[in-house]
């Protein structure tokens, strides 16, 4: 088959809400009771270049569920009301803070031999930005992480950028920090996807 | 998700990575810079240290597309759908498409959402005060699935130009925004409907981010008498191509056709 010329991308603007984040779309709670596995929050905020608070972000996350196991199919019989999805989607608020409650994710295959460590694909979109960016959360106490096949594609100095630091505060293990900066010191890596 | 299936996906997993090769990246050619400093929002927004290649991995080849499809007939339908009980005013009109992959093959059962300003330009949303009157009959949101052929369709008012800020006497083209997930991470698009021949498009730093001409006409919809309906509403068609396969490859255990 020929290939096609894509759609171009746009900005998602500064009037997303009404049609992004009513309340059937807004998923900042990804586990029910009934779901398996370690309860996680992440909690950060999203900084533009100069350290400014975005307002208006768009954060989007895909992940597995705790075995590693992503709810992807293409066929329609399968139920769809599974304890555990794995999307979620936010808005930042005026502090341009952000959270998501979820199961920390098992580990993912990569190829046949090797698996990955825990991560959340995540998305930010937002006025400003033309095209969403995409980037991983991964688990800074997860010793899995020095073998991540995606993660040694980072240069070292800024693989901390992708690492969700446990926050003391809420309980070992249970809150997790991770800011998302646009641009300047300490950007967060994005990747080409 | 039973057991069975969990082994089907870990089994096709090692197939997946071998048809990852084939998986053209974003086309960069035609989606936007991060940096564009006409389109002011971006100069401090817009990363600079440039996007980081890794491989993909079965992470980006799923995605929560067939997921959702919680929607009513109703949320296709912007004329109505502020639940008023009365008709939001403008010029009625109906957009329609097809959502494809990058070869070509439809994506069937997939989430079209889209938000837009109502016919004098006006977004219901708190950060929107400039003075264009307010239609109580429209809140300027709908969404809809693709049907078996891949093909969205709304039905919905034309919307106005609106002002803003980034420019003297800056004025946004008419658009409709639209998001669209597809069958895969990778194919997530969010993007802006546009509509022939509208005279705003050279001033709109945002509509000409896009580098190429190819890629800009692709925006805008066109005109199309099939689509109108008698005595009813004018017709617009646009397609919308997101990237990767429709199939990702552990799908029925297909390979991926190209
Ligand atoms: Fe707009």
């Amino acid at each position: 088959m020929t290939r096609q010329p894509l759609t171009a991308s746009q900005t998602v603007g500064p009037f997303f809400h009404d049609g992004l984040l009513c309340a059937e779309l807004h998923r900042n709670t990804l586990a029910p009771a009934e779901a398996v596995g370690d309860r996680v929050r992440i909690e950060g905020r999203v900084l533009d270049g100069d350290g400014q608070v975005v307002p208006d972000a768009l954060i989007e996350i895909w992940q597995a569920d705790h075995q590693g196991h992503y709810h992807h199919s293409g066929t329609d019989d399968l139920p769809l009301d599974i304890a555990f999805n794995g999307f979620g989607r936010t808005g930042t608020d005026a502090a341009g803070a952000y959270w998501f409650e979820t199961i920390k994710p098992g580990r993912v295959a990569f190829d046949e031999n090797t698996l990955q460590s825990p991560h959340i694909c995540v998305a930010v979109l937002a006025r400003g930005l033309l095209n969403h960016l995409y980037t991983r959360i991964y688990f800074a106490d997860d010793p899995a992480n020095a073998e991540d096949p995606v993660l040694r594609r980072v240069p070292v100095e800024r693989q901390r950028t992708l690492l969700a630091q446990p926050d003391s505060e809420g309980g070992a293990g249970v809150v997790y920090r991770f800011d998302i900066v646009l641009q300047g010191a300490g950007e967060t890596v994005f990747f080409n996807i | 998700m039973t057991k069975n299936d969990s082994k089907q996906i870990d089994q096709a997993g090692t197939k997946m990575m071998q048809t990852i090769r084939e998986i053209v990246r974003g086309d960069r050619d035609i989606f936007p810079p991060f940096l564009y400093e006409a389109y002011k929002s971006t100069i401090r927004r817009a990363p600079r240290m440039g996007l980081v290649d890794v491989p993909l991995t079965i992470s980006e080849l799923t995605g929560p597309g067939p997921l959702i499809s919680a929607v009513t007939p109703e949320d296709a339908d912007l004329t109505r759908n502020a639940s008023q009980g009365a008709e939001a005013i403008g010029q009625r009109i109906i957009v329609t498409g097809q959502v494809l992959d990058e070869y070509g093959g439809p994506i069937p059962h997939t989430l079209v959402e889209v938000w837009q300003a109502n016919a004098s330009g006006r977004y219901i949303h708190h950060r929107d005060d400039w003075p264009g009157p307010l239609d109580p009959n429209f809140i300027g949101v709908g969404r809809c699935l693709t049907d078996a052929n891949g093909v969205y369709r709304f039905q919905t008012i034309r919307p106005g130009a609106y002002p803003w800020k980034n420019h003297q006497n800056a004025w946004r083209p008419a658009h409709i925004h639209f998001s669209v997930f597809g069958q895969s991470w990778l194919s997530r698009l969010v993007t802006q409907m546009y509509f022939e021949d509208d005279p705003l498009f050279f001033q709109d730093p945002i509509f000409n981010s896009v580098p190429t001409e190819d890629a800009r006409h692709r925006l805008i919809a066109r005109y199309d008498h099939e689509v109108s309906s008698p005595e009813w509403a004018l017709g617009w068609r646009w397609n919308i191509v997101l990237k990767g396969p429709q199939a990702t490859p552990f799908e029925n255990n297909r390979e991926v056709q190209k």
